[in-house]
């Protein structure tokens, strides 16, 4: 199918044949990816301006790699750089970064509907790179791009989601994603962190780890955000290693080919277990390197390219 | 000035009167006259409210008029225009002023603008506590002696109980009502919408009904110990109407209010992050509505008040989490409660025209909100089922943060009329 959208907001609106679009698109872009001339012309001439105001590593640089590939022209922003210090709103920011004839917007944001606000009031495209605890689909894409790579098809497959979810934009994004690629979802971790509520986005809500594990096909881990919790939501890092920590003993509960993923950046002997974090069931640094076909595939779609022309140059 | 007017062949709607019936209202020297003479009635001007609700003069209890210190927002004038534009003839203005009303000195300096610019009705109220820190207590006494009709520090609440015990008791003693805005701030950090399936979804920091059911069971427990009568304000969530219907058993002396946008409104609204549907209490669930409507049926909830409380649009066009809480809702009061409560919950116009008329007097002791003869001359004529559009023409108040904006509703207010005199008619504030 062909691409319509000039943003990319959320998961939550997009479709399965939307989802599997990209997913196409990012597969050819890795091919490019594996040559020894790794850039093309695709989005040559246009200005793309990540806006983070939160801060970031990953992503930004994941953003900037795909940019540079598609040999777009980036400028990064942050927030301790920009007039946000002296009390510019996202608005007008926007406008004047609109008004220096950028192309597309990449935004990073503490504040959920962050990007969804930007895109009504700018008419360039906005890539949602992150809005507070609401979404950040581009992690969602390089996510289930790498899930289908080790499991062809997510229909029927079962897909723990572990730690923080309710303060989690990578959880809700996954949840979405996942759910309309055909998965069994089961979100689980303290009750604290994940509340009954998620049952209404259609997932299995579970505080047990073995019954969360048992079986799953893929364990997805998440840090545990320091940064947004107040201190009531668990007594300790130790405590919650204890008890839902993944090490190689608990990891046996999986399926004995499941694959472990972790958006980063992780935090060693907290929810995961060092050495299983270097180990071959874990599928890390693929993500990371998928994290940057997949965000090619969504900034050439959102600029107006079509899936043919990509088909065509590739021969 | 010898002012006679006759407001001929409406429907005469006073509940506190128990009338409806068509009827002429006589209006003579700024108050309601039983009868006219037949020389006076030779010279009456005469007011033809065929097929229209002759009722009292609205009166909410619950207004943000932001003068003094934040006249960007709204003035006591161009609030006390959206009031007559919306039916109402009183308004009582809350004291989270910049600085806040915690001195007889701030009461007497609103007292003197609302003499001046205001032409409806103006009663203002008091904090409860120095510069509403939840910390001193105000100098009541003073404060009642300069024309307070209640007490409170709307917006925020008093965390700490042995304070509040003490203004309840202290705030008997001259006869003021204490309203309290509910929440306990402690389950509400950084909080922005209810807690629940569309916080979740939404990402945003949820805020639980049992912030304000907290406070609700609190203020009922110390106003039975005290006596002192406590009114909570825009009661948002189906808990809190159960502890005040348990207690209204009790006959404990609470009152308690609710806004036509949470009786309208639900947290599903905020789908879109549209800050017009960020307010403080924030919207709640379905059932809550629901049962926000069962308590007003059944006298659990005594009234209805807007919180009209304005933002201009440069403040709340932002990102969710920055955006103020608050809308406007003084010219939206009527018909917004006349489709959800009459058209929909099938509840008697007589009905809601006392939660916004005698019922809100009573509990403040101020005058109007019947047509009874040689009362003030504050008289509302509409018409229930005529529909328009909320427009900006259509709000009088400064700023336009209401969620109804670009909106169809039915209910239609056609005059205001003030001490015997019209400040608003067919859409035009007479000034």
């Amino acid at each position: 199918m062909e691409w319509t959208r000039k943003d990319l907001i959320g998961i939550e609106s997009l479709s399965r044949d939307e989802l599997e679009t990209i997913f196409q698109v990012a597969s050819g872009f890795k091919r490019i990816l594996d040559r020894s001339v790794k850039k093309v012309p695709a989005l040559r001439g246009r200005t793309i301006v990540n806006l983070f105001l939160e801060p970031s590593t990953r992503t930004r640089l994941a953003f900037e790699m795909a940019a540079t590939r598609l040999s777009a022209d980036v400028i990064s922003m942050n927030a301790d750089a920009s007039s946000f210090v002296k009390g510019e709103t996202l608005k007008d920011t926007a406008r004047n970064i609109r008004a220096l004839n950028a192309d597309i917007i990449v935004l990073r944001h503490s504040a959920p509907g962050a990007a969804f606000y930007l895109s009504k009031i700018i008419d360039i495209p906005v890539i949602n790179a992150g809005d507070g605890s609401h979404e950040h689909p581009t992690q969602a894409l390089l996510d289930g791009f790498t899930l289908l790579e080790h499991l062809k098809s997510l229909d029927g497959k079962k897909i723990t989601i572990l730690g923080d979810i309710l303060f989690s934009r990578v959880a809700r994004s996954n949840i979405f994603s996942l759910t309309k690629m055909g998965a069994e979802v089961t979100v689980a971790g303290p009750t604290t962190l994940v509340p009954s509520s998620f049952a209404s986005m259609g997932v299995n809500v579970i505080h047990d780890l073995k019954t969360a594990l048992t079986d799953a096909d893929a364990v997805m881990l998440l840090r545990i955000q320091h940064e947004r919790q107040s201190s009531t939501h668990f007594p300790s890092l130790s405590e919650y290693t204890s008890v839902f920590g993944l090490d190689k003993r608990r990891a046996e509960w999986l399926k004995p080919d499941a694959i472990i993923m972790h958006p980063g950046p992780i935090n060693r002997g907290v929810e995961i277990d060092s050495d299983l974090a270097d180990s071959e069931r874990s599928v890390i640094l693929e993500q990371v390197t998928n994290g940057i076909a997949t965000r090619m595939a969504v900034l050439y779609l959102c600029t107006g390219g079509s899936i043919s022309a990509l088909e065509t140059s590739k021969e | 000035m010898s002012t006679i007017r006759v407001i001929k062949n409406g429907r005469v709607v006073d509940p506190k009167n128990s009338r409806d019936e068509m009827a002429d209202v006589y209006l003579k020297n700024g108050k309601i006259a039983k009868s006219l003479s037949i020389g006076e009635l030779a010279k009456a001007e005469i007011i033809d409210a065929k097929g229209q609700v002759v009722c009292p003069g609205f009166i909410d209890v619950h207004v943000h008029l932001r003068e003094p210190g934040q006249t960007h927002k709204e003035t006591i004038e161009s609030g006390s225009w959206a009031a007559a534009a919306g039916g109402f003839t009183s308004i009582v203005c809350m004291p989270n002023t910049s600085p806040a009303a915690d001195t007889a000195g701030t009461i007497q300096y609103i007292m003197d603008t609302v003499q001046r610019a205001a032409i409806v009705h103006v009663y203002p109220t008091g904090c409860i506590t120095k510069g509403r820190t939840g910390e001193n207590l105000t100098s009541m006494g003073s404060l009642k002696r300069a024309g307070v009709v209640a007490i409170t520090d709307d917006g925020d609440c008093v965390q700490n109980n042995e304070i509040m015990r003490r203004a309840m008791e202290y705030a008997n003693m001259f006869d003021l009502p204490i309203m309290d805005h509910c929440q306990d701030t402690s389950l509400t950090e950084d909080a922005v919408m209810n807690e629940g399936e569309w916080s979740i979804r939404l990402g945003l920091k949820g805020w639980p009904a049992a912030a304000e059911d907290i406070i609700v069971a609190r203020n009922v427990l110390l106003s039975e110990m005290t006596g002192a009568h406590v009114h909570m304000q825009h009661v948002s969530s189906a808990g809190s109407v159960d502890i005040l219907r348990w207690a209204k058993q009790r006959k404990v002396n609470v009152t308690a209010e609710a806004t036509p946008h949470h009786l309208a409104l639900t947290d599903s609204c905020i789908k879109d992050y549209n800050t017009n549907f960020k307010m403080n209490p924030p919207l709640r669930t379905e059932q809550d509505r629901k049962t926000l409507i069962e308590g007003l049926k059944d006298g659990t909830i005594d009234i209805l008040a807007t919180d009209h409380a304005p933002h201009t649009n440069y403040e709340k066009d932002r990102e969710f989490d920055y955006a103020p809480f608050g809308i406007i809702g003084l010219e939206t009061c009527f018909a917004v409660s006349h489709e959800i409560l009459c058209q929909e919950a099938g509840i008697a116009l007589n009905d809601v025209i006392s939660w916004i008329t005698y019922k809100p007097a009573e509990l403040v002791n101020i005058p109007g909100g019947t047509l009874s003869p040689g009362e003030v001359a504050d008289i509302t004529i509409l018409e229930p089922e005529s529909t328009w559009q909320v427009t900006e023409e259509t709000i009088f108040s400064k700023s336009l943060n209401s969620p109804w904006l670009g909106k169809k509703l039915t209910g239609q207010i056609k005059q205001t009329i003030v001490s015997g005199k019209t400040v608003f008619k067919d859409g035009k504030i007479l000034n």
